[in-house]
């Protein structure tokens, strides 16, 4: 069954993959879904059609998504209103008969797509749909169908993208929308403990979609924070846990109403299961656990706004390599220092724990920071237990990008690739402070972000900025 | 901290074989209600330690948890009940995680497990 998927404009990267993934969440592996697009729409263009079983999984994904505007069965297309009422009046009736009955209500509702309508043309539009036989009521609050007339403008007025080729007219009927109102409730500003690298309720509420989170299921951050992004999977029904390296944000918080804890109660959500201070790097999980988390979402710490550390300490930092000891009196209470962690390893150490601890099928859904022109693929960290699923590249400055990778566990975790990775893991370790220092002198990104501008980083173009930006815009 | 969380930390010092299971020293515990989600019990079960989860269950006073069980058990009402209260109900608020090799002691305060090692620990 086709229908009319009309997306909202906005994180472009990012919509197909959530429909994708919803569409997995409710069909199960066998999901095959199919894409169209009209031949003039620009490919970030908010217009495609989704062949879906049947209009109620077409309503449940909608239900869900963040970026879907909502889902209509076409009745009509065409490039002027002419052409569009030969559209429609070319539909069979057997179609169009059982929604038009006299016992029913309707509503008829104008969109503009890179346009504002005014309330007399909007009228002008829905009036000159008369030669389509209504029988029921008018219902403006509740009606039992609702029609859409969506129009897009074909010159410039196209929301930033290039201009299409001709103006396209659609009318349809909903089959289901998206409940935006989700992301209202979980705006940042309205939640009561907030750290300085929360992450946004609509890009939490996605990465939640993109990992497949639903009642039943455990889902582990282990970058956890104030918990941003485990209280979206928890609105979506699975139980949480969270681990981070620093005591203060996950056991303290800002006072006994203000903590991780407290965010989830202000909406009622159930609390994590667990919190619990640890070290991803020198991680505390017994050696016999695996497959045990059905998602991992995290976003790293990834040293622009702020680094990560790792446990090791001052030995690390100034190159000790002799035993270093901490007298018995002072063992007590005593607070261990932290060191640098680099990005790289950071992702050694994610990458092999979640290969380790995610059940097969489970999903590993994190931001990937990386200069703007390496946002490809190829460019991305691979892991033989993982399948690239979706690579969504959110443009952050002219500098640099982060991309939402979602990566779905398709092998198991063996033996020989935990060999391989305690490998790799001691020479990080054994090369601490060289690493350090050359990331420090050019690879990392906080370099690439921060370093004064120059000819070749000169922004092109920057006055005639598009107001929403996509891959190909 | 829950026995969920328990039963899934070891002590990870350098050189440590023998980290697990921790045993637990009290200081309060509490309960609180959480919603029974008996999927969530099912998904979980088959990845407990469960000697580990009894016995923990027992050093802190939950009698009623079996020390054998089998699958079978997962469609038993009553089971899952006293499952879900020992799981998930049962909270170390104060106290500390207790390495059964070197003693190394991980205090737990305010309900979060401090796993963080020392710098001569790594």
């Amino acid at each position: 069954m086709w229908f009319l998927c009309y997306f909202l404009h906005r994180l472009l990267d990012y919509r197909k993959p959530e429909i994708e993934s919803l569409a997995k969440l409710f069909l199960g592996e066998n999901a095959e879904l199919k894409w169209k697009q009209s031949p003039h729409h620009h490919e970030d263009s908010p217009f495609y059609f989704i062949d879906l079983p049947s209009e109620d999984v077409a309503r449940q994904i909608a239900s869900r998504s963040v970026l879907l505007k909502g889902f209509f069965e076409v009745w009509g297309e065409g490039r002027t209103y002419d052409e569009l009422k030969a559209s429609i009046e070319s539909l069979s009736d057997e179609k169009k008969a059982p929604f038009l009955t006299e016992d029913s209500t309707f509503k008829i509702v104008v969109d503009a797509f890179g346009k504002v309508l005014s309330l007399d043309e909007q009228n002008e539009r829905i009036h000159a749909l008369s030669y389509i036989p209504f029988m029921g009521a008018v219902n403006l609050k509740n009606p039992q169908h609702k029609f859409w007339i969506i129009e897009t403008e074909g010159n410039d007025f196209n929301n930033g993208l290039p201009p299409a080729d001709n103006r396209s007219i659609i009318f349809g009927r909903e089959i289901g929308l998206s409940n935006r109102k989700v992301v209202v409730k979980y705006e940042l500003s309205r939640r009561s403990y907030l750290g300085p690298t929360a992450m946004d309720a609509e890009v939490a509420l996605l990465m939640a979609n993109q990992a497949l989170a639903k009642p039943g299921k455990l889902v582990y951050d282990p970058f956890v924070g104030t918990g941003s992004i485990l209280v979206a999977a928890a609105h979506c029904g699975a139980m949480t846990m969270g681990a981070d390296i620093d005591i203060r944000v996950i056991r303290d918080g800002k006072g006994p109403d203000r903590n991780v804890w407290s965010n989830f109660k202000q909406y009622e959500l159930p609390s994590p299961v667990g919190l619990i201070r640890a070290d991803n790097n020198v991680p505390p999980w017994r050696p016999n656990l695996f497959e045990v988390y059905d998602a991992i979402i995290c976003d790293p710490p990834y040293g622009v706004r702020a680094g990560g550390r790792k446990s090791g300490g001052r030995k690390m930092l100034q190159g000790i390599r002799d035993p270093y000891t901490i007298q018995e009196n002072m063992r007590k209470d005593h607070i261990p220092s932290t060191a640098p962690y680099t990005l790289a390893e950071c992702l050694h150490d994610l990458l092999d724990m979640a290969a380790r601890l995610l059940v097969i099928g489970g999903r590993l859904v994190f931001f990937y920071p990386a200069p703007r022109d390496e946002c490809g693929d190829d460019f991305l960290p691979k892991h033989p237990c993982f399948t690239l699923i979706a690579n969504s590249e959110q443009i952050l400055s002219s500098r640099y990008s982060r991309c939402l990778l979602t990566m779905e566990k398709t092998s198991k975790y063996t033996e020989i690739i935990a060999a391989t990775a305690r490998r790799v893991h001691q020479e990080f370790k054994d090369n601490h402070s060289e690493m350090l220092q050359e990331s420090r002198e050019n690879g990392s990104l906080h370099h690439i972000v921060f370093a004064p501008s120059n000819e070749a980083h000169r922004l092109e173009g920057s006055e005639s900025r598009p107001r929403y930006r996509g891959k190909y815009v | 901290m829950r026995l969920l969380t328990h039963n899934m930390l070891s002590c990870n010092i350098k050189g440590v074989t023998k980290g697990f299971p921790l045993s637990i020293e009290v200081q309060r515990l509490d309960t609180k209600d959480a919603d029974f989600n008996p999927d969530f019990l099912r998904n979980i079960f088959p990845k407990l330690e469960w000697k580990a989860f009894h016995d923990a269950a027992v050093s802190i006073g939950l009698n009623d948890i079996p020390e054998q069980v089998d699958p079978t058990m997962l469609e038993d009402h009553e089971f899952l009940q006293k499952f879900h209260h020992a799981l998930l109900e049962v909270h170390l608020e104060e106290g500390a995680l207790i390495c059964p090799e070197t003693g190394r002691r991980f205090p737990v305060t305010k309900g979060v497990p401090n796993m963080l090692l020392h710098e001569d620990e790594v």
